[in-house]
């Protein structure tokens, strides 16, 4: 990105002051660097949400801000439902309620290591991963509609999962305000079989080790330890929800006109809040927000299955559990009042601050678990939100690394068979179902996370926690 | 000129694109570039015909929609196609999409698609020939 155009207003925080149709302005969180290595299609999307109606306050980039759709991937906006505010289909995304859960094991890696491959295969085996794999779970019109209302909470009531499970999961594990009714006959018959699958491209199933410990008091609250070992699982609302994201889209693009909303890209896509698309949409989103909690809670409950049988000391419960495409409304204060905002977050994460109500009693005075996902070889972090966090980009982080180069260059440059082989020796087991899919993920592929999450922290957006670096990855 | 078709670089995803002599044979090009992402195309056997219609009001949006059913028909019937023969008639598409039920342990599915998207949407004559592209999120 071209570091000219933007206004520096403090070490980690650029902005691109208003212009043109822009109704606030853009606000990029990033080091000096991560701005120069940012793609210019960057500036184009934070600047073409900031010309929507109703935002509030700037259009924002966190530090692993990549070209997405309509947003930028790593983007973040809140729309005021009084002020004419929209919700955005391309917004949210096609893979709404995409999101990590971590689960604690309560094991080291001395344990693991004389299983590690047996633990690998058989979760492999045992967590269907990858295009055209079904899971255990087939639903009839009756459980679908209640799946979409219930969310993790239906699948825990169906047996998959604790109770205590619920608590660190965002929600509770419910989504309020879901209509399945709005949900099409497509997305469900997309969904009726993929119930406890894993996904493909970036999803993952993860056995990692805590190899670094930053903030003591937070990781004591967390319950992490160095050298303990964690479970990340990472999807989303499979394809119910990227129907859902689809049909939207073109509902929104076409109805655009209806309100008299100018898109300079299509794949902005928004309908006003206060709108029949809008509630619509809300509907049918907070329907796939449940579908994506009541996935990773049926991959919790296949991935404790297979440490029960391999080793039956571990105990998995549940730290967290947080989505990363969303929008949703959310107290935020606005020049000193409090309003009820629509806060989309595409590729970004919610990272509320200690004392929030949103947040359980037992991680309350700590903020908010940060999950962020690495490539598979690198590793992952773990992170707080910070009451600044608030105050910068309404209680937002980054959530990934971010590619550093396309799909099309790494299936070019990398082997999958080579990648899988120089991880494993370094300790690092992956099962896939294909060897391209290894290469355009390989750990070259993405960014430095380390970075994006440094400059996270230097920014004030979340405070680093933890690292953890993979051991097992199952990817689809 | 010839009906072909290619991949382009997106910084998350990747695009398709599509050459014919018109638009419809641009979408059926445009179709096995996006096969071409999950699989080796010639690894799909075009056993068993599914009929795909859709309509959208412009040209543009017809092609992401065209795309869109095709990627609905993949993921609920769990297959792959390799032929494609497509029709455009002013705002509707007939298309009848040939292939075979996916099989994990021999087309190595690489990704999975969620949606084809507007970004990079295009549909239009170039150098006397039809371009259709646009980025599908995987």
């Amino acid at each position: 990105m071209d570091i000219s155009l933007l206004k520096r207003r403090a070490e980690n925080e650029w902005e691109i002051p208003v212009q043109g149709a822009m109704r606030v302005p853009g606000i990029i969180y990033a080091s000096e660097a991560l701005i120069r290595d940012m793609d210019a299609k960057v500036h184009q999307q934070v600047v073409n949400v900031a010309g929507l109606p109703g935002v509030v306050n700037a259009s924002y980039a966190m530090p692993d801000a990549h070209w997405g759709y309509g947003f930028p991937i790593g983007g973040v906006a809140a729309f005021d439902p009084d002020a004419g505010g929209v919700i955005s289909a391309g917004g949210v995304g096609f893979d709404i309620s995409c999101g990590v859960r971590c689960l604690h094991t309560g094991l080291s890696r001395a344990e693991v290591t004389a299983v590690q491959a047996k633990l690998a295969d058989e979760l492999y085996a045992r967590v269907p991963a990858g295009l055209g794999s079904t899971g255990m779970v087939h639903l009839d019109a009756a459980e679908m509609f209640a799946m979409l209302t219930g969310g993790a909470r239906w699948a825990v009531a169906r047996g998959w999962g604790l109770p205590a499970d619920l608590e660190g999961t965002e929600e509770r594990g419910q989504m309020q305000g879901a209509e399945p009714g709005e949900v099409s006959e497509r997305a469900m018959q997309r969904q009726r079989d993929e119930m406890g699958t894993l996904g493909s491209g970036n999803h993952y199933l993860e056995v990692q080790e805590v190899t670094a410990v930053f903030d003591a008091a937070i990781a004591r609250v967390f319950g992490l330890r160095q050298g303990e070992l964690v479970v990340m699982i990472h999807c989303g609302s499979r394809g119910l929800g990227h129907q859902i994201g689809t049909e939207f889209l073109r509902h929104m693009a076409v109805a655009a006109g209806r309100y008299a909303i100018t898109l300079p890209d299509r794949e902005l896509a928004c309908a006003p809040i206060n709108s029949e698309v809008g509630q619509k949409y809300l509907g049918a989103m907070r329907a796939a927000i449940n579908c994506a909690l009541a996935n990773r809670q049926i991959l919790t409950h296949l991935v404790r299955g297979v440490f029960a049988d391999i080793l039956p000391q571990a105990s998995l419960t549940l730290l967290y559990d947080v989505s990363h495409n969303t929008c949703k409304v959310e107290a935020h204060r606005v020049a000193g009042a409090r309003r009820q905002l629509y806060v989309h977050r595409k590729g970004a994460t919610r990272a509320f601050g200690p004392g929030h109500p949103d947040l359980p009693q037992s991680l309350r005075a700590a903020g908010q678990p940060v999950l962020i996902g690495g490539s598979m070889g690198t590793g992952s972090y773990i992170l707080a939100g910070t009451e600044q966090a608030e105050t910068l980009a309404f209680g937002s982080a980054c959530h990934g690394a971010g590619r550093a180069m396309s799909r099309h260059q790494a299936h070019r440059r990398f082997s999958g068979r080579q990648v899988v082989d120089a991880l494993a020796a370094r300790g690092i087991l992956i099962r896939s179902p294909s060897m391209r899919g290894v290469a355009e993920e390989a750990p070259e592929a993405y960014k430095d996370v380390t970075a994006v999450v440094a400059v996270a922290e230097a920014a004030g957006l979340a405070r680093t926690v933890a690292r953890l670096e993979p051991l097992i990855c199952i990817k689809g | 000129m010839t009906a072909r078709w290619e991949h382009f670089p997106h910084g998350s995803d990747i695009g398709v694109r599509g050459f014919g002599s018109t638009p419809a044979q641009a979408f059926a090009q445009a179709a096995l570039a996006m096969t071409a992402t999950v699989t080796d195309l010639t690894a799909i056997e075009p056993h068993e015909a599914v009929v795909i219609e859709c309509e959208a009001p412009e040209l543009e949006l017809l092609f992401a929609e065209w795309l869109n059913c095709l990627i609905y028909e993949m993921a609920a019937r769990k297959m792959l196609f390799s032929r494609f023969e497509v029709r455009v008639e002013g705002e509707r598409l007939h298309a009848r999409a040939w292939g075979e039920r996916i099989d994990p342990a021999r087309h190595h599915p690489a990704v999975e698609i969620k949606g084809a998207t507007y970004t990079a949407l295009r549909v239009m004559p170039r150098e006397g020939e039809w371009l259709a592209q646009t980025v599908v999120d995987v």
